[in-house]
C-alpha cells in the first residue's frame, strides 16, 4: 500500500493541485448539509439568545431594549435563586449517588456469574425509557395518597411520607427517580474502564496479600479515576439540564420547592411568555455549563502533563 | 468460601435486578387493573383481574392513533435525515482536507455541552420565522443539528485506513462513489449505533415539541402523554397503559440491539 500513496503525492505539482482544490470542494460539499443545520440552529441561535436577552418582550408584542434589565431582574429574583438553588442540591445528591450505586453495580456484574448479560441489560433498561414515562411512573409510585410507596411505607408503620405536598421529600423522589435512569448509565461506563486496568495489577496486589478492601480502595478506585471525573462532569451537566422528569413528575411544585433552573426558563418563556427574560436565564445556565466544561479541561490537561 | 462469595453475588445482583425492574412490572400491573381494585385497601403485587378498558378507553376516547403516526413519522424521517448528515459530514471531516475543517469541527462539537434550553427561544423564532411552527418539520428539522452522531461518526471514520481510500482513487473513482462503495459497507457497525441513539432520542424527546405542537392533534406520543395525564389525574390505570404503549417501540429495539447500546455508551461515553 505504500508505494502507491507515494505516487499520489509525486504527481506533477499542477495536477496535485487540482487535486487538492478537487478533494476541499469535495470536502466542502460533504460537510455543507451539517454546517448549513448547525448555523442556522445552533450557532446563530447562539449568538440570538444574548441579543434577545437584553430585551424585554411579552408574548408576540414588540420587543422593548431594557440593556441588563433583565439580568438585573434575574439577581432579585428570588425563584430564579431558589431555582438554582434546586438544581444545585438535586445535583450534589443524585450525581454522588447514581455514582456509587453504578460502579458498585459494575463492581458486582464485573465477575462471572450466570445470566449475567440480562442482568446488566435490566440495569440498564430504565435509561432506553423516555423521561415522560419515567416521571409517570414516578408520579404514581410516589402518589402521596394511594401510590405503592405510601403504602408499603404505611403497611410497615413508617408512613405516609408527603411526597407531593412538601419540597424536601418532593426532591427526593426526584432523585430516586433519577438514581433509576441514570445508573445503568454509570454502570456500563464503569465496566468498560474496569476491563481496561490490567489483570497483573490485581494478581500482585494479590500476591502481596492485600485484602479484597484494600485493594478497592487502594487499586480499583484510584485507577478508575479518570472515568469517576468523567462521570461527574457528565452528570453534573445532564443534571443541570433535567427538565422532563421535573416538568411531568413535580410540575417543579410543591411551590416551587422542585422548580429547575431549566423548568423555570421554559415556564418564564412558554408560559409566562417573558421570552427575553427567559433567553438571559438561558445565558446564566450556559455561562455555568461552560464554565463547569472548562474546569473539566483544566484538570484533565494538568493530569495529561503530570 | 468462593462459591459462598459467588452465590452471594448472585443474590445481590438478581436483588438489584428486581428493583430495577419493579417499576415496569407495576406499570404493567397498574395498567391491566381496575383504579378500584388499585386503591381497595390491602396490598394488590399483581392484578385481581384483568381489565383491557384501561386501554380500550383512552385509545377510543382520545386521538392517540395519531399521536403514535406523528411520532413515527418525526423518528423515522428525523433519523434518515440525521444519520446522512453526520455520515456525509463524518467523512468529511475525517478524511477530506478543506479550509476551515478544524474550526467548524471544534465549533460543532463546543454545540455538544450546550443545553436546549439555552437556544430554545431563538430555535422557537426560527421555526415561527420559517412557518414551521405546530409542523411535524418544525419538530424534525432544529434537530438535524445533533454534534454527538457527528462526533460519533467522525472518530468511527478516522479509523478506516486511509490507503483503501486512496486506492480507489487510484482506480479513478471519484469521491462520492468512493463514499458509497468503500466508506458505507465498512461503516455498518456505525450506522447501527446511530440509527439507535438518534432513534431513541427522537422518539423519547419531549421539551422541543412541547415547544413547537400547539394543536392536540399534531402532539407527539410524549407530548400526548402529558395531556393525557392532566386528563386523567388520579386514574393511574389509563396513564400507565398508554405509557406503556408508548414504550414498546423503544423496548422491541433494545431487546433488538442491546449489545449496540450498551458498547456505543460505553465506547463513548457522553449522553
Amino acid at each position: 500500500m505504500a508505494p502507491v500513496t507515494s505516487t499520489v503525492n509525486a504527481g506533477p505539482p499542477g495536477r496535485l493541485r487540482s487535486r487538492r482544490a478537487r478533494e476541499a470542494l469535495t470536502g466542502l460539499a460533504f460537510a455543507a448539509p451539517a454546517v448549513a443545520v448547525f448555523a442556522v440552529f445552533m450557532f446563530w441561535p447562539l449568538i440570538q439568545v444574548f441579543w434577545i436577552s437584553l430585551q424585554q418582550t411579552r408574548g408576540f408584542g414588540i420587543a422593548k431594549w431594557v440593556g441588563l434589565g433583565n439580568y438585573q431582574e434575574i439577581l432579585s429574583d428570588k425563584i430564579f435563586w431558589t431555582a438554582l438553588l434546586n438544581t444545585a442540591v438535586y445535583t450534589a445528591v443524585s450525581v454522588p449517588l447514581c455514582l456509587v450505586a453504578g460502579l458498585a453495580a459494575a463492581l458486582l456484574l464485573n465477575k462471572r456469574m450466570p445470566a449475567r448479560g440480562l442482568i446488566r441489560a435490566i440495569y440498564y433498561l430504565p435509561a432506553v425509557i423516555s423521561g415522560v414515562s419515567s416521571a409517570l411512573i414516578g408520579a404514581w409510585l410516589f402518589n402521596e395518597d394511594i401510590g405503592l410507596v405510601n403504602r408499603v411505607l404505611e403497611a410497615v408503620g413508617l408512613g405516609p411520607v408527603p411526597w407531593q405536598s412538601e419540597g424536601a421529600p418532593a426532591m427526593l423522589s426526584l432523585v430516586a427517580i433519577s438514581l433509576w435512569i441514570g445508573l445503568g448509565f454509570n454502570m456500563v461506563v464503569y465496566l468498560a474502564a474496569l476491563q481496561g486496568i490490567p489483570r497483573e495489577v490485581f494478581e500482585a496486589a494479590r500476591c502481596d496479600g492485600a485484602s479484597r478492601w484494600a485493594t478497592l480502595r487502594r487499586i480499583t478506585i484510584p485507577q478508575l479515576g479518570p472515568t469517576t471525573f468523567f462521570l461527574i462532569v457528565i452528570g453534573v451537566i445532564n443534571s443541570f439540564q433535567v427538565f422532563d422528569i421535573v416538568y411531568v413528575m413535580t410540575g417543579g411544585g410543591p411551590g416551587n420547592s422542585t422548580t429547575m433552573l431549566v423548568t423555570y426558563a421554559y415556564s418564564a418563556g412558554f408560559e409566562q411568555r417573558q421570552q427575553g427574560y427567559a433567553s438571559a436565564i438561558g445565558v446564566v445556565l450556559y455561562l455555568i455549563v461552560l464554565v463547569m466544561t472548562i474546569v473539566q479541561w483544566r484538570v484533565n490537561s494538568r493530569r495529561d502533563v503530570a | 468460601m468462593t462459591r459462598y462469595s459467588a452465590r452471594y453475588r448472585l443474590a445481590f445482583a438478581v436483588t438489584g435486578a428486581v428493583a430495577m425492574l419493579f417499576p415496569v412490572y407495576w406499570m404493567v400491573v397498574t395498567a391491566i387493573s381496575s383504579s378500584a381494585d388499585m386503591r381497595g385497601p390491602g396490598l394488590h403485587l399483581w392484578p385481581a383481574r384483568v381489565r383491557w378498558e384501561n386501554l380500550t378507553d383512552p385509545l377510543a376516547k382520545f386521538p392517540y392513533g395519531t399521536w403514535a403516526v406523528n411520532s413515527v413519522f418525526i423518528a423515522v424521517v428525523a433519523v434518515a435525515l440525521t444519520v446522512v448528515i453526520n455520515l456525509m459530514a463524518g467523512y468529511a471531516f475525517a478524511k477530506l482536507r478543506f479550509p476551515g475543517r478544524n474550526v467548524l469541527f471544534i465549533l460543532i462539537i463546543s454545540t455538544l455541552m450546550v443545553p436546549v434550553q439555552v437556544v430554545m427561544v431563538p430555535q422557537f423564532h426560527l421555526v415561527v420565522d420559517f412557518g414551521l411552527i405546530g409542523s411535524d418539520w418544525g419538530v424534525i428539522i432544529p434537530r438535524l443539528a445533533e454534534a454527538f452522531g457527528l462526533f460519533m461518526a467522525r472518530q468511527f471514520m478516522m479509523a478506516i485506513p486511509d490507503e483503501l481510500i486512496e486506492a480507489a482513487q487510484c482506480d479513478g473513482s471519484g469521491q462520492f462513489r468512493i463514499f458509497r462503495t468503500v466508506v458505507l459497507p465498512l461503516c455498518r457497525p456505525l450506522i447501527a449505533v446511530l440509527v439507535i441513539f438518534t432513534f431513541m432520542w427522537r422518539w423519547n424527546e419531549f421539551a422541543w415539541p412541547l415547544i413547537v405542537l400547539k394543536d392536540p392533534e399534531s402532539y407527539t406520543l410524549q407530548v400526548g402523554l402529558l395531556f393525557l395525564k392532566n386528563q386523567y389525574g388520579q386514574d393511574y390505570g389509563s396513564l400507565m397503559a398508554m405509557s406503556l404503549l408508548s414504550m414498546i417501540p423503544m423496548l422491541v429495539v433494545f431487546a433488538l440491539f442491546q449489545r449496540h447500546f450498551v458498547e456505543g455508551m460505553a465506547r463513548s461515553g457522553i449522553k
